[in-house]
């Protein structure tokens, strides 16, 4: 727990600045959208938090958004085929990704940054391929697959036109309360922050740490695809040449805020999940805050970004230095 | 060894009258998180001089070589090269020195030739770029000189490590270096290499360069030392002067007492045979096939030189090596190793010789660790059993005396003897039938060596089979019902525990027949 108090600081200062130096921003629409894009990006991010966690990196779920957020409507539209089938078919395509993914990782040995990078150009060339690089939306029907993406609940004592929760928030929660689960109450979750920190002894202890490693690989596949509906369903129009550019790079900066060490082993899923919400509010400042000029938003996240790593191994340094001295007596 | 009150004699001598010290350390101390390494420890070394350091493992020799080479500081005490006082800030600082280490485990580049290596970061040039021909004359001489009848342009993997191991000397020759520290250079050399180092050695001292000679190797000690400096729990346990260097003398110095009572060698009952090996092939040699038994409540050591094979043979056993060919036997079930998750099922457990990559994740707490291995025992469905995961900490943590202030310290700040005993606490916790260990105390101190040993034969009388690797002959010697010699990838014997003696083994570790 210690490890997310950090990033809740940060989160937090960031809020409160933001909100001091924007009127607008604590408005109910604002927020509004401002929790559908953490929801959104939280999902992403705790999928690439599992990858992170066992010390790898998965660079493709930027264009794994694009193919599944292009190809369901396409499937849907294009295709005419049933919703039952289109949503199978996605399915199978996200976990195909994975297993091949961390196949090629622990069969072949190959590296995942040259793996998914791979990834990446393939599966949005893909896209572009088989769309034809037309725009791709659901238009007006389906309401009821629009509703996951689109849906508000209101609370209790405000009226829905003023201010609802976005649905994609209650599946963060539940996919945020499940990814906890998993890797903190479970051997499996156990074993990936085993075999994160050191493979080799993780396979001395009895640990298929291939399986598990490939098990990861799916579950970021998995949650990209299904941040790739939810995200066509926000904008539900998406053009395959730039749908979830860079993403993955969001998805991975909010895993690191959170506490996710590239080298493996560590990282909670509420960290990651206020990673995602801290990214969210920067980009968010940057566009509403008058005197910030917008085309430096990069510049902006990026030295966030920086400042959090290094407080955070400054942090650590300290606490180490202190179980050595503790150690000593 | 009573340094205080030769103190202002010593100055004295070295103004003047007897040979003056090359080399000298007084009170050097140093301290790792948990361990004490070092407690004051005097070292004297004259030019020309070879000096033998011997102690046991965790007797703190390897702490003094790094410090004398710079590769560690020390936290009080002085070091005086000529008489003047140093401190070394790194590696560097000791070659520029004059001081040499050449490590037990060869720090040579490999895929690169041999006049490259000697010369590596000091290259020879010309108009900025490498000067290769200069390189390749000067590294002819330098080979000259230890005696090493290869081209320099030969690539140094292809070479022996007794010959790898003469390039490492010309290249500190070559820096020259007037103190050159070998920590167990015979380790891994055959009879014939061993005799054409110590030749070099000898040749090196007669020219003035001064020899620190670690080894665990009494006999190649009294052949060669002109002096010995004994350690024991980091401290001065005595030295000896050339003519008293006697076999016995140096290990009543290592051991400050006698071995009997550090060994028990009780008499054991041993049970039925509880695994066979049959015609097994390891990745590493796939051309031997193995074959022996063990039997339950048996400990039988593996002997033999470094690289022939005994800790390939282990990692087959328990499966992390998948095995190229034949089969095991254990206890009603036969199947070719293939999987570690397979050898726990059948109820093995490997302690690994490398404990921070293979034995332990060293940033996770004491209790994660011990935890692992029973994880998929224990699970509740799947779901973490807390409750069981404590139980095995708390018990173990009792019953091996471990020293920790909580059961959520991370590993990497225990000592490496208690850092042993986690390993061993979490293989204990899966109640093993056939515990192999490699190289189980390998850099412990002595206190929880004994703690080993103890446990060893404790498990052994609840009928628990161990197999267990050593480098150490006296361990060989003091807890084996049996042991198993290797010599390069195969088994060359068998010897009962009547028939265990240093050269017994020695003859079939290095290729010799049966004695």
């Amino acid at each position: 727990m210690k490890k997310i108090y950090g990033i809740t600081g940060i989160f937090m200062v960031v809020f409160i600045l933001t909100a001091l130096m924007s009127s607008s921003f604590l408005t109910p629409y604002n927020m509004e959208r401002l929790i559908l894009r953490t929801s959104l990006f939280g999902i992403i991010s705790i999928g690439v938090g599992f990858v992170i966690i066992t010390s790898g990196i998965d660079l493709s779920i930027g264009s794994v958004i694009c193919l599944i957020g292009c190809g369901l409507p396409w499937l849907l539209t294009k295709l005419s085929l049933s919703m039952p089938i289109a949503i199978l078919v996605v399915l199978l395509a996200t976990l195909m990704i994975g297993l091949l993914h961390g196949l090629l990782i622990t069969k072949l040995k190959l590296q995942p940054f040259v793996v998914t990078l791979c990834g990446l150009l393939m599966y949005r060339g893909l896209t572009r391929g088989f769309t034809g690089d037309q725009t791709q939306g659901f238009g007006q029907v389906f309401k009821e697959l629009r509703w996951l993406g689109e849906g508000r609940v209101a609370l209790p004592g405000i009226p829905l036109e003023t201010f609802g929760l976005p649905v994609p928030f209650f599946i963060l929660v539940l996919v945020a309360i499940l990814a906890s689960i998993f890797l903190n109450r479970t051997i499996y979750g156990r074993y990936l922050l085993a075999l994160g920190r050191n493979e080799q002894a993780a396979r001395y202890s009895g640990i298929h740490t291939d399986k598990m490693i490939v098990l990861a690989y799916l579950i970021c596949a998995g949650l990209a695809g299904l941040g790739g509906v939810l995200f066509i369903l926000d904008v539900n129009s998406a053009q395959p040449v730039d749908f979830g550019n860079f993403y993955e790079l969001y998805a991975i900066a909010a895993a690191v805020l959170g506490g996710c060490s590239l080298r493996g082993g560590q990282g909670t899923i509420l960290g990651v999940v206020i990673g995602a919400a801290l990214m969210q509010v920067l980009r968010n400042m940057i566009t509403l805050v008058d005197w910030i000029p917008t085309h430096i938003e990069y510049a902006v996240i990026g030295a966030v970004i920086l400042v959090g790593v290094v407080a955070d191994e400054v942090v650590k340094r300290v606490a180490s230095s202190r179980q050595i001295a503790a150690s000593r007596q | 060894m009573n340094p205080a009150p030769t103190e202002p004699l010593n100055s004295v001598d070295e103004a003047g009258l007897s040979p003056p010290l090359l080399l000298e350390g007084r009170g050097i101390t140093k301290s790792f998180p948990g361990v004490k390494a070092l407690k004051g420890v005097d070292l004297k070394l004259s030019p020309g001089e070879v000096l033998a350091v011997i102690g046991e493992n965790g007797a703190g020799k390897s702490t003094l070589m790094k410090i004398l080479a710079g590769v560690q500081s020390h936290d009080e005490g002085e070091l005086r090269i000529d008489g003047q006082p140093v401190r070394f800030s790194g590696v560097e600082d000791a070659l520029g020195n004059g001081i040499a280490l050449i490590h037990q485990e060869l720090n040579l580049a490999d895929n690169l030739d041999v006049a490259a290596n000697i010369f590596l970061g000091r290259e020879p040039r010309r108009f900025g770029l490498m000067n290769t021909s200069l390189m390749h004359a000067q590294a002819s001489d330098w080979l000259q000189k230890v005696g090493l009848r290869v081209p320099p342009e030969t690539i140094v993997g292809h070479l022996t490590i007794g010959h790898q191991q003469l390039v490492e000397i010309a290249k500190a020759l070559s820096v020259n270096a007037r103190v050159l520290i070998m920590d167990e250079p015979t380790s891994s050399l055959s009879q014939h290499e061993t005799e054409q180092l110590f030749a070099v050695i000898r040749d090196l001292s007669a020219k003035g360069v001064a020899i620190v000679y670690i080894s665990h190797r009494l006999g190649e000690v009294k052949a060669l030392a002109h002096r010995v400096t004994v350690l024991r729990d980091g401290e001065n346990a005595g030295s000896i002067e050339k003519q008293d260097i006697h076999h016995d003398q140096m290990v009543r110095l290592m051991v400050g007492r006698d071995v009997s009572q550090y060994y028990a060698l009780k008499e054991r009952q041993t049970g039925e045979v509880i695994m066979k090996v049959e015609g097994l092939r390891t990745p590493h040699a796939p051309e031997h096939a193995l074959h022996f038994e063990l039997r339950s409540g048996e400990i039988v050591g593996v002997a033999g030189l470094v690289g022939a094979g005994r800790t390939e043979m282990l990692q087959t056993l328990f499966g992390v090596a998948p095995a190229v060919g034949g089969s095991m036997w254990v206890a009603g079930r036969s199947f070719t190793p293939q999987s570690a998750a397979q050898a726990i099922e059948c109820g093995l457990a490997l302690v690994p010789e490398d404990r921070k990559q293979q034995g332990l994740i060293l940033e996770m707490a004491i209790k994660e660790n011990m935890s692992l291995a029973s994880l998929r025992r224990d699970q509740r469905r799947g779901f973490l059993d807390f409750g069981s995961e404590q139980d095995i900490a708390d018990r173990m943590i009792a019953d091996m005396r471990i020293k920790t202030p909580s059961d959520m310290q991370q590993a990497q700040y225990l000592s490496g003897g208690n850092q042993q005993k986690v390993v061993l606490g979490k293989w204990l916790a899966m109640k093993p039938r056939i515990l192999l260990l490699d190289e189980p105390t390998r850099g412990i101190d002595v206190g929880a060596k004994q703690d080993i040993y103890r446990l060893m034969e404790k498990l052994a009388e609840q009928g628990v089979a161990i197999l267990f690797v050593s480098s150490e002959m006296e361990e060989i010697i003091g807890m084996s019902d049996r042991a198993l010699i290797m010599h390069e990838g195969r088994l060359a014997g068998g010897l009962p525990r009547a028939e265990l003696s240093e050269q017994s083994v020695m003859q079939l570790a290095t290729g010799g027949d049966r004695p």
